[in-house]
């Protein structure tokens, strides 16, 4: 009997199941991915905003304070400048990284041709960004060593004194954009690339046609084309460039006197370097950081939000 | 030369185009070319202050033969591959199941979720910083491989979840569809039906999180330091401490940090690029 009754019920649960298959099996599907992307990433970004609100050094009792981490930003009361020249790095970041965008079109114009071994040019020219960003750095600051680099090597053939770059607060957050610029140049050329191939030559020859030639050609007829690639570039760009920290730790750690510093490297020597352990301090900048990305992130959500609408 | 293809132009044209592009080449890969030199420089070169001359004499051997017995660095190499490997299975795997979850089925949440994953993915590393290595210290994953296996899978859910479900999105969804008036179970149709036609993007995303996380320096020295657990990127740095002016063998252990994702790069190029460029061809 009881062996029956049990039968019963797992054919009743097998066929309910089997019923409502199509509403169960999303969330079957999403949970283990959902569950370690809540753990690992949503969680920790409330965690941090609460954490701001405390003083903490990572190992004792937390003590509340407020917004007087925020204040002491604000007015710098901890680290003199360090907080503004931090800020104001990020935003020469933010504006000289996205040159980046034209001149990988550039590269990608130059290098849509079809001649003999152009595919393996093309993957050359790509190199610099499969390499890790420590080895960029590494590469790059040798080649601004003010002893034996190769740029004051060049400086010297045309009569300029030797440069330190990287110890040069003016110059030294240029120099590592710079850096930086190389791996992201070559995202952005492979971006191009990719569209150009899909670039119509009706429209080309429609637009010859009409008269249009070089730069107005390109304006009106081309980069219109390229409209999600160029979305693309601008995304992976605006991110990098805030991220921006394997480059400036490598490079300078922040240095000389704290004047390469962003954001994201700012928060790590507060929280974890040998400015040490004030946890709470740290996560008050990184909500800053958030806060600025979080502007992006809402206007790439948008535009995406946007195209699933157009479906 | 834009947009005129090379080929309909002069033959002056054509001849200044072929000799223009390893020109170009040279100049853009130099930095590369640099370490590649230093790193088959014998040591004298060095303190004789030989730095972009000819090599005095080719040590490529004796230079790469320190790197790998007299270092650590095939240790950071070891600790990359079993730091890499899994995750990369596991973020591949966890992501083609939301995207699958969220590419075929129509719930109210749905976009919610996409955009959730989305978001995450964007969001700043240093947000997270705290309190993960926490989550990392209480669980006594600090300073293991386990640990940055975890939050690297988990991390790089959110872009692969965006990836699959966008690829998923654009299979023929009649396939789909007829397995299910036929009465194949929803598990069958992903095992069966997707996961097949999948294969493309399975090895374009392996690729591409193979490099992010073999590049990745960030994770590595926020959950881990010594030689035990951390990989090759964060390696290198306490290399660079220890060989501080010895030019010749930082070259050569860079070079030797650079070549798995590089050599990843050519095997896989096609998926690789398609993978990268997800989106930018409409």
């Amino acid at each position: 009997m009881a062996d029956t009754a049990a039968l019963q019920t797992s054919v009743d649960t097998r066929s309910w199941f089997h019923r409502n298959q199509q509403s169960i099996a999303p969330w079957l599907f999403l949970a283990p991915g959902i569950l370690f992307f809540l753990v690992y990433v949503i969680f920790p970004v409330f965690q941090s905003f609460n954490l701001s609100l405390y003083d903490w050094d990572g190992l004792g009792a937390k003590e509340y304070v407020g917004m007087r981490n925020y204040e002491d930003l604000y007015w710098e009361f901890v680290d003199r400048d360090a907080f503004y020249v931090s800020l104001k790095n990020n935003l020469i970041w933010l504006v000289l990284y996205l040159l980046a965008i034209p001149a990988g079109l550039f590269i990608a114009l130059f290098l849509n041709q079809t001649v003999t071994g152009i595919r393996l040019y093309k993957s050359l020219f790509f190199f610099p960004f499969v390499i890790s960003q420590v080895v960029v750095g590494l590469v790059f600051s040798w080649f601004y060593d003010p002893t034996f680099g190769l740029l004051n090597v060049m400086l010297g053939w045309v009569g300029m004194g030797p440069i330190n770059v990287l110890g040069n607060e003016d110059l030294v957050t240029y120099g590592i954009i710079a850096a930086g610029l190389w791996p992201q140049t070559a995202y952005c050329m492979i971006l191009y690339l990719t569209g150009l191939n899909a670039v119509d030559p009706e429209q080309i020859e429609a637009g010859r046609l009409d008269g249009a030639k070089g730069v107005r050609m390109l304006w009106h007829v081309v980069l219109p084309q390229l409209k999600p690639a160029t979305f693309i570039a601008f995304v992976v760009t605006i991110i990098g460039a805030l991220r921006s920290f394997d480059l400036i730790s490598i490079m300078t750690q922040g240095g000389p006197f704290g004047s390469s510093r962003v954001l994201a490297y700012y928060m790590f020597e507060v929280a974890l370097s040998e400015y040490g352990f004030r946890m709470g301090y740290g996560a008050a900048i990184a909500v800053v950081l958030f806060l600025i990305m979080l502007c992006f992130i809402a206007y790439f959500l948008w535009s995406m939000y946007q195209e699933e609408k157009g479906r | 030369m834009f947009p005129t293809p090379i080929e309909k132009q002069s033959r002056a044209a054509q001849l200044t185009y072929q000799s223009l592009l390893p020109v170009a080449l040279l100049m853009w890969l130099a930095p590369l070319l640099a370490v590649a030199l230093f790193s088959i420089k014998p040591d004298t070169d060095f303190t004789n202050a030989n730095y972009w001359g000819w090599p005095s004499s080719f040590e490529g051997i004796t230079n790469y033969g320190k790197v790998f017995f007299e270092s650590d660095m095939p240790r950071y190499l070891l600790n990359s591959v079993f730091i890499t490997v899994p995750t990369v299975i596991g973020a591949v795997a966890l992501s083609t199941m939301t995207g699958f979850a969220l590419g075929v089925y129509k719930f109210r949440a749905n976009l919610w979720i996409f955009f959730m994953f989305v978001a995450g993915n964007f969001v700043p590393f240093q947000i997270l910083m705290v309190p993960v290595r926490d989550l990392t210290l209480d669980l006594g994953l600090y300073n293991t491989k386990t640990g940055l296996v975890l939050f690297h899978v988990a991390f790089q859910t959110g872009f692969c979840t965006l990836f699959m479900r966008n690829f998923i999105r654009a299979l023929p969804f009649e396939l789909i569809e007829a397995a299910r008036v036929e009465g194949v179970s929803e598990w069958r149709i992903f095992w069966y039906v997707v996961l097949p036609l999948m294969k493309p993007a399975l090895a374009a995303l392996a690729v591409l999180i193979f490099t992010f996380i073999w590049n990745d320096y960030f994770w590595a020295v926020v959950l881990t330091q010594g030689s035990e657990s951390q990989p090759v990127t964060a390696g290198i740095t306490s290399f660079n401490a220890q060989y501080r002016a010895a030019y010749h063998l930082m070259s050569a252990g860079s070079i030797v940090a650079a070549l798995p994702p590089v050599a990843m790069f050519f095997l896989m190029q096609k998926h690789f690029i398609a993978g990268l460029t997800l989106g930018a061809v409409k």
